[in-house]
């Protein structure tokens, strides 16, 4: 299973295993990773799941779709090159190592 | 400091998550009718009964979040009275719980049919976790469905029935679809849709009994004119009615609804009210109204959550909602209802375009099939302070999105 790590808005680090297919916001909210909110259950309809991956990954995970681009127009704390939607990735073997960040606000 | 929430659905949890995020320090409890984890209801007619998710999944949080939290979980001893004068509640089991603040969030049941044969067994309902357990297990070996009602619920489980192999009709006692919710044109569309895939959508139908096959088993539905649509599942979706019993029983307000102020407050300073059991002023002085959205429910969390804690920031956020029928991914912004122009935006043959509800020159809201980028412009265009024009509307070179951060107020500095 790969290993993702979260980080949390204050630098916490938080290594957890997830199932292939699992998507980050899942992966988050049952290991009990704090700074998701997924108001609407991964519906791509909220924006409250955003998080930064790290920068090394930006361009190694599959590319944003263009509802989730224009949703990323709503996120709560300022979007930047690094950001996404976690309901939308889903992990594969290929993210092995992922680091993402949290945000300070998702509401 | 303690506040007691009332109702564990999507306005309850996350009025108690809000409350935490944001740094309240007092003993929350949440306390919950039902037994389990607080869980999400968009999947239980959606993805559940697809095999999508399973029962597990849907839960919110897991149970550790409420402890690492500080939320006092109480699943399965509902509230049975409020004592206002002595600020405590009662609970089934006898405990009683003083609050400083109570939040009553008890969302809504299931409108009964009263007509005879709702007790056979294969007569269904659909809003809790258990119910929809139920419906998911019998549609794998029903043959025929009919389902009573044709709101988002109900043709939600029809297309999922349709999809395990069933034969479906919808019954449905108005002249259209989803009458309360959308527009007549994008009912027709969706509705086009359940019939293309096979189902039957009867309109204006009124049933006079469910029937027996002889067995205390459901053979089918009898309708006022005499005519009869067989079927071994029924299902029930004729809308619901919120959970007010509490709040009537405490002498607070009514009006379809537990009467609150623009903070989402009772008559009772001490007194919360958010969710689907809410009547709520609609912003700059609009009418008082009751919808029945995770949106709203989540954002009157927020409202109520942040008024606890001392804001006075009045509730204004625009609505909007969500349905998935068949290839229809139907999304709304604003509140159409009352609107004298619909305005078609996209290709409606391509099963893609957005519907434009205006009133005279205002925009109400905006109805948007497989078209999200729509309906998020729509959702800004509705907050922000943009008119647009019918002909803007249409036209699918105008730039929504850029008209629509036009009328954004200034970012605050
Ligand atoms: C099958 C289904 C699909 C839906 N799909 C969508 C969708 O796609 N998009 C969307 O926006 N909305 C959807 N909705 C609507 C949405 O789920 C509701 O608007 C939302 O759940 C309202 O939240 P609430 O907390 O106000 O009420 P509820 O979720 O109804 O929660 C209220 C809770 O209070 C509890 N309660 C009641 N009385 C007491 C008491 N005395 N003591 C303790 N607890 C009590 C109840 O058991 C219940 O769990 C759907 C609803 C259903 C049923
Ligand atoms: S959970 Fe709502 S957009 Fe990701």
């Amino acid at each position: 299973m790969p290993a993702v790590t979260y980080v949390s808005a204050d630098g916490a680090r938080e290594q957890v295993e997830l199932a292939v297919g699992t998507t980050l916001k899942d992966g988050a909210l049952e290991n009990g990773i704090d700074g998701i909110v997924a108001e609407c259950g991964g519906n791509a309809m909220c924006a409250t799941c955003h998080v930064y991956v790290d920068e090394a990954w930006i361009e190694r995970l599959p590319e944003r779709s263009e509802v989730e681009d224009e949703l990323l127009e709503s996120t709560a704390s300022e979007r930047t090159a690094a950001s996404r939607l976690s309901c939308q990735i889903k992990v594969s073997d290929e993210l092995e190592g992922l680091v993402v960040q949290l945000p300070e606000e998702q509401e | 400091m303690t506040t007691v929430i009332v109702g564990a659905g999507h306005a309850g949890f996350q009025g108690a998550a809000t409350l935490r995020q944001r740094g309240y320090e007092g003993a929350i409890t949440l306390v919950a009718g039902e037994l389990g984890l607080p869980y999400q209801r968009p999947p239980l007619s959606k993805d559940l009964l697809h095999g999508e998710t399973t029962a597990e999944a849907v839960a919110f949080r897991p149970a550790a979040f409420y402890e690492k939290k500080g939320i006092g979980l109480r699943a399965g001893d509902p509230v049975t009275g409020i004592d206002r004068g002595a600020r405590h509640v009662d609970l089934a089991s006898g405990t009683r719980l003083p609050y400083k603040q109570l939040v009553i969030a008890t969302g809504a049941r299931n409108r009964e049919l009263a007509v005879p044969g709702t007790d056979l067994d294969g007569v269904l309902a659909l809003r809790s976790l258990t119910e929809a357990k139920a419906l998911a297990e019998r549609l794998g070996a029903a043959r025929s469905v009919a389902v009573i009602g044709g709101g988002f619920i109900g043709l939600e489980v029809a297309a999922a029935a349709n999809q395990h192999g069933a034969r479906v009709t919808v019954i449905e006692a108005l002249e259209r679809t989803m009458a309360r919710v959308v527009s007549p044109l994008m009912a027709a569309h969706v509705t086009g849709v359940h019939e293309q895939h096979g189902t039957a959508v009867m309109l204006g139908g009124r049933v006079a009994a469910l029937l027996d096959d002889g067995d205390g088993r459901v053979a089918g539905v009898e309708l006022k004119d005499g005519s009869r649509v067989e079927a071994d599942l029924v299902v029930v979706a004729v809308g619901i009615v919120p959970d007010v019993e509490l709040a009537d029983a405490a002498g607070l307000r009514l009006e379809n609804g537990i009467v609150v102020d623009e903070h989402l407050r009772t008559e009772d300073p001490a007194i919360w009210a958010i969710g689907d059991c809410a009547a709520f002023p609609l912003p700059n002085g609009g009418a008082r109204v009751r919808l029945e959205s995770v949106q709203n429910a989540a954002d009157h969390a927020r409202t109520a959550a942040a008024g606890i804690l001392g804001s006075s920031i009045p509730y204004d956020a625009t609505p909007w909602f969500w349905t998935n029928q068949h290839s229809c991914r139907v999304q709304i912004a604003g509140l159409v209802a009352g609107h004298d122009e619909a305005v078609v935006r996209g290709d409606r043959s391509a099963g893609a375009f957005s519907v434009f509800c205006f009133r005279g020159d205002d925009l109400l809201g905006v109805e948007s099939v497989n078209a999200p980028r729509d309906h998020l412009a729509a959702r800004k265009l509705l907050a922000g302070r943009t008119t647009l024009s019918r002909e803007q509307a249409a036209d699918p070179a105008s730039d929504l999105k850029a008209l629509a951060a036009a009328g954004q107020p200034d970012p605050v500095a």
